[in-house]
């Protein structure tokens, strides 16, 4: 009696985990944010679908070099949006962005990137003492850049984050503390709240998903 | 004389109902109010064990300088701080800003403020003063001489 219970109870459950495995055989793949433009192939079969990327830019970071998005053709990078005087949630967030860097900074092919929306005040002085004040390696791939007013407010939506004057915000500007995950094409591949332990978590556990695509891409070219 | 048992049933059972009603009042959440707003208010900032962040943020574990500015500690959680400080030897010069509620955007009530300080004087190395635990009358006067309420 009792074994047909179990019997009964146990064979759809095998049924069910041996489907989930199943599932799990095609690797997880993170998903590509933003807006999408389908064109039709002027030679006819399947439309190529163009997803947007980030915009350009040009900045220097806080050893003075010249950082632009060719830095990173090929690359996974990190973003946040940050300025050296903000009383509010910035250390905060890149004391999350450290914690991240200390798990996967020495990985080749990955580099994180800080952007200050403050130029007017964030010289790269300003920007180096920042850093070593923060505790983040001198001369490695965390660059804190500084670019024009224009293009970092561009940028900053560009990669869906938050952040405009203020003043009436704490420091003088409202923003958000999201990091951006851009890969090796430019697309944007996650965004996280870096306030938000669990999507932090998120954060780490699709590095490696992305790393190991990017990889794969590049192996076979 | 001996109290017979059902005199004994008879004081027994208002006294455990007295009890009863009286223990709650135990295990309100004011009683764990002071790690309740480190949490929400300073812990992003100067981390979940007092730690601080690199140069930026000083910490409050272990800090001379907490020790040193007992009486200032009340006005500086309701105004922030700006300008050069040393602590433990490090300069930091980071504004901070005066603890508001997140949600109401009300200034910490005194009461608050005397839980919030006597949970970080009470961990990490820290030290309550020399005349012990604060207290809300305590804290009102602090917070008067630096023209607050």
């Amino acid at each position: 009696m009792q074994i047909s219970v179990l019997r009964r109870g146990l064979l759809p459950l095998l049924a069910g985990a041996l489907l989930l495995a199943s599932c799990q055989e095609e690797p997880r793949r993170l998903p590509i944010l933003g807006e999408r433009d389908v064109r039709e192939n002027p030679k006819g079969g399947p439309a190529d679908t163009i997803f947007a990327t980030v915009p350009a830019f040009r900045a220097h970071d806080q050893n003075g070099q010249l950082v632009t998005n060719q830095n990173f053709a090929g690359q996974v990078y990190l973003t946040d949006f940050f300025f050296a005087t903000c009383p509010g949630i910035c250390p905060k967030m890149n004391g999350e962005l450290l914690k991240v860097y200390k798990q996967y900074g020495q990985t080749p092919g990955l580099s994180f990137v800080s952007f200050t929306i403050d130029p007017d005040h964030d010289s790269l002085a300003v920007l180096r003492d920042y850093a070593q004040r923060l505790g983040a390696p001198t001369n490695a791939n965390w660059r804190f850049v500084r670019t024009s007013k224009d293009s970092v407010f561009t940028l900053a939506h560009g990669l869906y984050t938050a952040a405009m004057p203020d003043k009436t915000a704490p420091g003088g500007f409202a923003h958000n503390g999201t990091f951006a995950l851009v890969d090796d094409q430019g697309h944007v591949r996650g965004l996280y709240d870096s306030l938000n332990p669990t999507q932090v978590q998120a954060l780490l556990t699709d590095l490696p998903v992305l790393l190991a695509e990017v990889k794969e891409r590049q192996k076979k070219s | 004389m001996s109290f017979s048992a059902p005199t004994a049933l008879r004081w027994l059972v208002p006294t455990i109902a007295v009890g009863l009603t009286l223990l709650p009042g135990c295990f309100t959440n004011k009683q764990h109010q002071g790690e309740r707003l480190y949490v929400q208010h300073c812990a992003g900032c100067h981390g979940e064990q007092g730690e601080g962040l690199g140069r930026l943020i000083p910490p409050l574990a272990g800090s001379d300088y907490l020790a040193g500015h007992r009486t200032q500690l009340a006005c500086i959680v309701r105004q922030g701080l700006r300008g050069p400080i040393v602590v433990n030897g490090v300069s930091y010069n980071q504004e901070m800003l005066g603890v508001q509620d997140t949600a109401t955007h009300r200034h910490l009530s005194p009461a608050q403020i005397t839980n919030l300080l006597n949970y970080i004087e009470g961990h990490w190395g820290n030290h309550p003063g020399p005349a012990g635990a604060r207290t809300i009358a305590g804290t009102e006067a602090e917070l008067r001489a630096c023209g607050e309420r």
